[in-house]
């Protein structure tokens, strides 16, 4: 087992890396997917404020969750004021 | 009653078996076990203490040392980045004066994102006050949360459990659990002496002047001296009760060795194999463990230390532009020696790289050889 034979002059400094973080498709390690009762929303935005991935977009109204992010944590379902998120099982999970 | 269990829940069954009032904890990785198992401990109501959720490490030190200051047996635990950010706490927590008891599972400081043990997280608080005990096995773990009770309560010094990320926290292992009424007695409940009493108006902790801020410190830093002996009790009583011996430090082979290792955490359980086997090669090869950081076991080093060994001190933890941080404490001590072994210092295993038999051995080489560098630590390449 040798020492440690480099010159530290041309080790990197940082670490970088050219793949950005938005390929770390985090929904794949869902279990449990939100289900919005869309009828029920107010749009109140809380779920948006607590979503710890920030995949709860509101442009379009009433929230919506891309999937390709959402791990499925339920934190959404927690904090909505009018139980209007129901979290299901993940089909073939 | 002998059971298989992860470094983690070796804590969390110790910290039941403690019988502590409350506990106040963050998730990180790679603690979040101890804090999983004691919650649902809690559910099943084999433990019945309170839970403290709280939004960071910072909170759960603040609970805790809430909990305590009103007298209550307290535990939490983190790792890296969430012991740094407990930081400012655990200062308040060692000058209040609160026995508060936590593990720590060593994992590296970021920046670049990592998950693997080195102590440097546990290292960068050697200047809070707190006590630090290093293990090198789950058995290890649980009976270092009950022995750090012990000697916490009995100096008004908080302790805290230092064991490996993974390597420890992740590995199951044979594990003998005392019965609860052994531990009782080992540990009867927590008497505070200044703890809060509603019916008595009180400000703790207040403005010093510099003058009694002095003497607190003087005080303080005599209790942490005390903390040797006090250890050394608390040892010889677990030894009565438990049957297993624990030291401040442990010398494997050292008497005649001519050349020894210097290792803390899981590693040192690495070393005794090494130089099971440099033994078996025919060489005069020790390891000396270090279990207690603070208080720094230094009279038991200097009496343990003979001025003709050399000695390679294995640091997987470093100081910038420095040392190693146990060869640097190792130095201070002897220092003061009119003669002195040799100290060689080695950073290996940074950020997670495995130590092994080899890899420790060669240090060994190095060292007895005359191969070390005696003024700059040695890097040695991960053994992976």
């Amino acid at each position: 087992m040798p020492r440690l034979k480099i010159d530290p002059e041309k080790e990197p400094t940082i670490l970088i890396s050219d793949v950005p973080i938005s390929v770390n498709k985090t929904g794949t390690w869902r279990s449990i997917r939100p289900k919005i009762d869309r009828e029920k929303c107010t749009n109140c935005m809380i779920c948006w404020k607590f979503c710890p991935e920030s995949c709860v977009t509101i442009d379009s109204g009433t929230p919506v969750i891309e999937m390709d992010y959402c791990k499925g944590c339920a934190i959404c379902e927690e904090v909505c004021p009018l139980g209007c998120i129901e979290m299901e099982d993940e089909e073939g999970r | 009653m002998r059971k298989v269990l992860m470094g983690n829940h070796a804590a969390s069954v110790a910290v039941g078996l403690a019988r502590a009032d409350v506990v106040s904890a963050y998730p990180i990785t790679p603690q979040t076990q101890v804090i999983e198992l004691l919650d649902e401990l809690q559910t099943t109501g084999k433990w019945k203490g309170t839970f403290i959720r709280v939004e960071s490490e910072h909170s759960a030190m603040a609970a805790c040392l809430g909990a305590a200051t009103a007298g209550a047996r307290t535990f939490t635990a983190s790792s890296s980045q969430g012991l740094a950010y407990m930081h400012e706490m655990l200062h308040w927590v060692a000058g209040a004066r609160l026995p508060v008891v936590m593990v720590d599972i060593n994992r590296a400081l970021g920046a670049p994102w990592i998950l693997w043990t080195d102590q440097t997280d546990s290292l960068s608080q050697r200047d809070t006050g707190w006590m630090q005990f290093y293990c090198s096995s789950n058995q290890e773990i649980l009976d270092s949360v009950l022995m750090a009770y012990r000697v916490a309560e009995a100096t008004l010094l908080p302790a805290m459990v230092v064991y490996d990320g993974f390597t420890l926290s992740h590995t199951y292992e044979p594990v003998d659990v005392p019965e609860q009424k052994l531990v009782d007695k080992f540990l009867p409940p927590l008497k505070y002496e200044y703890a809060l009493d509603p019916k008595k108006a009180q400000a703790i902790s207040s403005l010093a002047l510099p003058k009694p801020f002095m003497r607190m410190r003087a005080k303080m830093d005599a209790d942490m001296h005390r903390a040797l002996d006090v250890f050394e009790e608390a040892a010889n009583e677990f030894e009565k009760i438990f049957g297993r011996r624990y030291r401040v430090i442990e010398p494997y082979q050292c008497d005649d060795a001519e050349t020894l290792l210097v290792t803390s955490g899981a590693v040192a359980s690495t070393a005794q194999a090494a130089i099971d086997e440099l033994r078996k090669e025919g060489h005069k090869a020790g390891n000396l463990k270090m279990r207690a950081f603070r208080p720094f076991p230094a009279a038991a080093l200097r009496k343990t230390l003979k001025p003709a060994q050399k000695v390679a001190v294995v640091d997987r933890n470093y100081s910038q532009g420095h040392h190693g941080i146990f060869c640097e404490e190792m130095k201070s001590a002897l220092y003061s020696l009119d003669e002195r072994p040799e100290i060689y210092g080695f950073i290996a295993g940074l950020g997670g790289g495995d130590i092994t038999i080899e890899l420790l051995k060669e240090i060994w080489h190095e060292t007895h050889e005359g191969r070390a560098d005696k003024t700059n630590p040695v890097w040695m390449e991960d053994a992976r």
